[in-house]
């Protein structure tokens, strides 16, 4: 198992240093600079600018020298934010980003899988298709429509939940969480019960009930552990997903999270952001996948055996 | 119905009770009581050194943490005492004398000093700070060989402390507006000894604009900086007119959604708003005591023409094109009357100053030019593209301008758009047949738009030039002695900049926030300035729809 995990890691340097380079040199491919303005702003002020932020220097060299300070862990200073680091942006989103990803992954987890279980047990009935339906509308309603509508009636019409914020009010996480975990809640809603149905069929259940066990039981001990292995595994790559996607939801109830960083410094030029970002968000999304594996490995006796520690 | 659905929906009320009971009083009432404005801010400041930063939300808040030589009445926008209680003039209008605020203190309660501002400003104008507007204190004398290092001795500098409360500047050319331009954040002074204590005078990476470091000379303080979040600022006791300042705090949101923004404000988790969505500007204006405060901006909607190529280096295509655009119908239907259409570069009313109108809407003018030009009934027009950055605001009016030349012109021009960035760039290598733009006075002086459109300028952008233009503004309008004089001059330079018609004027921008009523001292002004010393908050009772 451990060499598993330690050639798996060897495996991400070479995937994150790939995306270092192609993102470095494709923000600077962009049109446009980090200090262009609606106002022209004058060469000696943009000269200034540039050898402040090493911009002068040519871009191999630029390059090597981004390479050696991320080395000793610094992203460098932001652009767009003078006297803020990168790093301290990352820390100062990450909280509430991995926060709100952790709340939107139990309202998925909790509402999808409930639904995904109850829908296999009878497939094919009412009881399959009303949560199946939901689902299938909760995976195609983008988040920009469900935040605004659950704001309008939570929020406005009944005046139960604050409209946005983030912790400043009692309350304000609730929206948010639902609104990102909709559409995660859908597709565990489908994984799940994809996972049951095929557990369900098997011989090991039918031994189970025919030893005489209630069908609850049969369920609970027997059919999820190997029923939601799928959905585990979507669970890893779910989560990094939800720290790279919140940026919707972020701006819709003005949450102080990483994805407005992480868009916004696009749109900026922001370099030091964009890559700073950029590779945080990678390594998690590596390092979240390794642990989704390992999970699995850990549920699934199949899995175990062929990395030779039954 | 099935069990599981019932047992989903006794969760689901259980939590939306659980929720019920959470809001308790909202921030507006809880404001009104404490004395504390809740302010939507636009967006998260780039920082607090105001020899850094460059927009909007920024100025809202160096605004109220600092305080620059003189302040502009948010009334009558004429400068009033601020970090200096009175100033003097000498006869030849070059030389002003400052007298500081006897009062004058810092946060930390040091006294501000002439010194203060002779280093400020010297920090402004060092060319390895590199600050985007060093170029407000070019009338200085020696200001701009300095920031442009064609000089390095600080000393040369127009500026110079008599005593530690006096302040002499001696400008290069009488300038009408300098005034104003004390009230513009690159020339506030900076406290000298925290900068130094936390890094080089030019360095941008230090911390000293962080909490706990920051030593600010304004109406109030920084208390509490949260990214992303909130920035709170407290009243400053030190401050020399701390008596005036009614309000013991404000509580700045970075409301980048203004649709969110939107309903903060309806819920009554803001005083005060950024912006206001077009599609509720109805809603709102149709309100009995509506929140609704909409002003004239000094800011000018325009279409860049690149005179450079064919067919707009032709300009009775340009006029054509202009007379071609029903402007009032535009702003009427487009903009939800909140805009005023334009026929000039300058903005109406700039502190006296009326801009020329040298043409209207007039199609068979228009149509008559096109054929002249060669374009009889639009026959043989080539491909012209009309170029905007993203914006579904843009995107709408372009539509409509489009179809008018269409109608009007029977000419077909195609429309694009660019990601910001890209657009600057494009803008500024001048590749573009039509494009966009947009211009926000600095300060409120015919100047501030008029010397765009000197040849070679930074932000002419169209190729236009004009020999005699440039020696109107550069020359003659700097030594006119009096105001009549001067206008007299802006208004020959600008009738020969619009019947050349390098650009299309479309509309002049509008200020427009959704205010409280409980919010007093905020009125709507040309340069949507604000003064946070003179709000007040009266805790009447909360209206219609708010919690309390």
């Amino acid at each position: 198992m451990w060499r598993f995990v330690g050639w798996r890691l060897l495996q991400a340097i070479p995937v994150i240093l790939a995306v270092i380079t192609v993102t470095f040199f494709l923000v600077r491919a962009a049109p446009g600079g980090p200090f262009d303005s609606e106002k022209a702003v004058i060469p000696e002020v943009k000269a200034a600018l540039e050898a402040q932020y090493r911009l002068d220097l040519p871009l191999a060299q630029q390059y090597l020298a981004y390479l050696a300070d991320l080395a000793q862990g610094e992203l460098g200073p932001s652009f767009k934010y003078p006297g803020r680091s990168v790093n301290e942006l990352i820390a100062a989103g990450l909280p509430a980003t991995a926060e709100l990803g952790a709340y939107a992954l139990l309202v998925a987890i909790f509402f999808g899988g409930m639904a995904g279980v109850i829908a296999s047990l009878k497939p094919n009935t009412a009881q399959d298709y009303i949560p199946m339906s939901l689902a299938m509308i909760g995976i195609c309603m983008p988040t920009f429509l469900l935040g605004p509508l659950l704001v309008l009636l939570f929020g406005i019409h009944l005046e139960w939940l604050p409209v946005a914020g983030w912790g400043d009010m009692p309350g304000d996480k609730i929206l948010p969480s639902i609104t990102l975990g909709a559409a995660y809640a859908a597709y565990i809603a489908r994984l799940s019960r994809a996972g049951m149905l095929e557990i369900m069929s098997q011989d090991y259940i039918r031994t189970a009930r025919a030893k005489g066990l209630p069908e609850w039981q049969v369920v609970t001990r027997h059919a999820l552990r190997g029923g939601l292995i799928p959905v585990v595994a979507f669970l890893g790559p779910a989560f990094a997903g939800l720290l790279a996607g919140s940026f919707v939801v972020e701006t819709i109830f003005q949450i102080p999270g990483l994805g407005r960083f992480y868009v916004q410094a696009a749109f900026n030029r922001d370099y030091t952001m964009i890559l700073g970002t950029t590779v945080f968000l990678s390594t998690l999304i590596v390092l979240f996948n390794l642990l989704s594996d390992v999970l699995a490995a850990w549920l699934n006796p199949r899995l175990r055996a062929q990395f030779g520690e039954a | 119905m099935p069990a599981f659905i019932s047992r989903l929906f006794i969760v689901f009320v259980a939590l939306s009770a659980l929720a019920a009971c959470s809001p308790g009083e909202s921030n507006v009432a809880q404001g009104n009581r404490d004395g504390i404005l809740h302010f939507g801010n636009g967006s998260e400041p780039q920082g607090l050194d105001p020899h850094v930063v460059t927009g909007v939300p920024e100025s809202k808040l160096i605004d109220a943490l600092y305080e620059g030589l003189t302040r502009k009445n948010p009334w009558t926008l004429e400068p009033e005492p601020g970090a200096a209680a009175r100033w003097e003039f000498s006869e030849d209008r070059r030389v002003i004398t400052f007298y500081l605020q006897p009062e004058g203190r810092w946060s930390n309660g040091d006294p501000v000093t002439a010194d203060d501002f002779v280093w400020s400003w010297r920090r402004a104008l060092d060319p390895a700070m590199g600050n985007q507007y060093a170029y407000m204190l070019y009338p200085v004398a020696n200001a701009e060989a300095y920031a442009t290092g064609q000089i390095t001795d600080p000393e040369a500098l127009g500026v110079r402390a008599l005593d530690d409360l006096t302040l002499e500047v001696t400008l290069t050319e009488p300038t009408p507006y300098f005034l104003q331009l004390m009230d513009h954040y690159s020339s506030f002074a900076v406290p000298r000894a925290t900068i130094e204590k936390y890094g080089k005078a030019t360095d941008r990476f230090t911390q000293w604009t962080r909490v706990g470091n920051i030593v600010t000379n304004g109406p109030f303080q920084l208390k509490e900086w949260k990214l992303n979040r909130r920035i709170v600022v407290e009243k400053n006791p030190h401050y020399w007119d701390a008596d005036t300042v009614k309000l013991n705090g404000v509580v700045f949101y970075p409301t980048e959604n203004i649709v969110s923004e939107e309903r903060m404000f309806r819920v009554n988790q803001l005083h005060y708003t950024a912006d206001v969505p077009l599609d509720k500007i109805p809603g709102y204006r149709a309100q009995v005591d509506s929140p609704f405060v909409e002003a004239p901006y000094l800011g000018t909607y325009f279409y860049l023409l690149n005179t450079k190529r064919a067919p707009m280096d032709d300009v009775r295509v340009r006029l054509a094109l202009s007379m071609a655009i029903d402007r009032e119908a535009l702003t009427e239907s487009v903009l939800y009357g909140s805009n005023d259409p334009a026929w000039s570069i300058t903005p109406p009313g700039t502190l006296g100053y009326q801009p020329p109108q040298l043409f209207s809407y007039d199609p068979g003018k228009a149509r008559q030019l096109l054929t002249e030009a060669g374009f009889p009934n639009g026959e043989g027009w080539p491909t012209v593209e009309l170029m905007y950055n993203t914006s579904e605001s843009h995107r709408k009016v372009a539509v409509a301008v489009q179809q008018m030349w269409k109608d009007v012109l029977n000419i077909t021009v195609t429309l694009s758009n660019q990601e910001w960035k890209v657009y600057l760039d494009s803008v500024s290598q001048m590749d573009f047949q039509i494009a966009r733009r947009g211009w926000i006075g600095d300060y409120v002086d015919p100047n501030n738009f008029l010397d765009m459109y000197i040849t070679d300028g930074g932000n002419n952008n169209t190729g236009f030039s004009d020999p005699v233009y440039d020696e109107l503004i550069l020359r003659e309008a700097p030594q006119a002695l009096t105001r009549e004089e001067r206008f007299a001059i802006f208004r020959e330079a600008e009738t020969r900049l619009m019947t050349q018609m390098p650009i299309l004027p479309v509309y002049t921008y509008a200020s427009k926030h959704l205010v409280h009523p409980s919010v007093h001292g905020l009125p709507p002004n040309l340069m949507d300035f604000i003064n946070l010393k003179y709000v007040t908050l009266e805790a009447e009772p909360l209206p219609g729809n708010g919690v309390q």
